[in-house]
């Protein structure tokens, strides 16, 4: 049997697909109520940034994880009221499902409280970042 | 709450050429669409062995690397983006099972195992050679958090 009709059908769904991904990987998503655990040192291993804290997890294979961790380790060094913090996702399963994490590179943006006011999935653009942390007083 | 693992991800990377598996996903995605019009599990019993070599070896030893290595990079100018092997790695894992299920839809003569079995191995291939789509972040915890107590 001959037929391009499934060539056709898994092309279309999978453009469909990796636009979507594309535009979606590294957009902020503002949780509409900040009502979530609150996260403290003792649960990310760094103190709390005074005004906004990054939490990114991480795991083995994947490549955009370290992207991610360069991009947000270099943009904290020039913001004093920010702190960042890099959590391996598998060694960390009760947290992850806690605060389900489903997949990696994602950045979690606590306020001062240590509470979650957004996320990211995927590696974000540099102006994506300063527009997340900008929104959180 | 558990004792945090801060680096365990990123201690003992081996870095590979980020471009090679690209250029590899590219090549499978050829292979998996004609194995698809074509229906031929000769086609799928050539990538499977490519998938175990990439899942086994690794992803810079597969016959698709050498082709990339002998007339591709050669060609190529600039710095030399690199990337941890295990991503590439665990998509050619991924990528052996369903090579492995097509197969097996195949000698057992249910035409519609391979075709779905195909049809994903390929729309992975082609995410990763199109939008550099990497398998690893979107499905590898959500299997751990199914299959870890």
């Amino acid at each position: 049997m001959n037929s391009l009709t499934p060539l056709v059908v898994v092309l279309v769904l999978a453009i469909a697909f990796g636009v979507w991904y594309t535009r979606s990987r590294g957009e902020f998503r503002k949780k509409k109520t900040v009502n979530g655990p609150k996260l403290d040192a003792a649960v990310i291993g760094v103190e709390l940034g005074s005004r906004v804290t990054m939490v990114q997890f991480s795991s083995a294979f994947c490549s955009p994880c370290r992207a991610t961790k360069a991009l947000l380790e270099d943009m904290v060094k020039t913001m004093p009221d920010v702190r960042y913090a890099h959590i391996d996702a598998e060694s960390n399963l009760e947290l992850v499902r806690k605060i389900d994490i489903r997949s990696t590179p994602t950045t979690l943006f606590l306020n001062s409280d240590g509470v979650e006011v957004g996320r990211a999935m995927g590696t974000p653009k540099r102006s994506q970042v300063l527009d997340a942390v900008n929104a959180i007083r | 709450m558990a004792v945090i693992n801060q680096t365990s991800s990123t201690t003992k990377a081996k870095l590979i050429d980020a471009r090679g598996p690209r250029f590899s996903a590219a090549i499978t995605t050829l292979v998996l669409a004609a194995a698809l019009v074509t229906q031929s599990a000769a086609l799928i019993a050539l990538q499977l062995v490519v998938f175990a070599i990439g899942a086994f070896a690794g992803p810079a030893k597969t016959p698709y690397a050498f082709l990339y290595k002998k007339f591709v990079k050669p060609k190529l100018k600039g710095e030399v983006p690199t990337e941890d092997a295990r991503p590439p790695q665990f998509a050619q894992s991924v990528g052996l099972v369903f090579a492995i299920v097509a197969l097996a839809g195949s000698l057992l003569s249910i035409p519609a195992l391979f075709t779905v079995a195909v049809g994903f191995a390929l729309a992975a291939a082609f995410l990763n050679a199109v939008f550099n789509f990497c398998l690893g972040c979107e499905i590898y915890l959500i299997a751990v958090r199914i299959f870890k107590k």
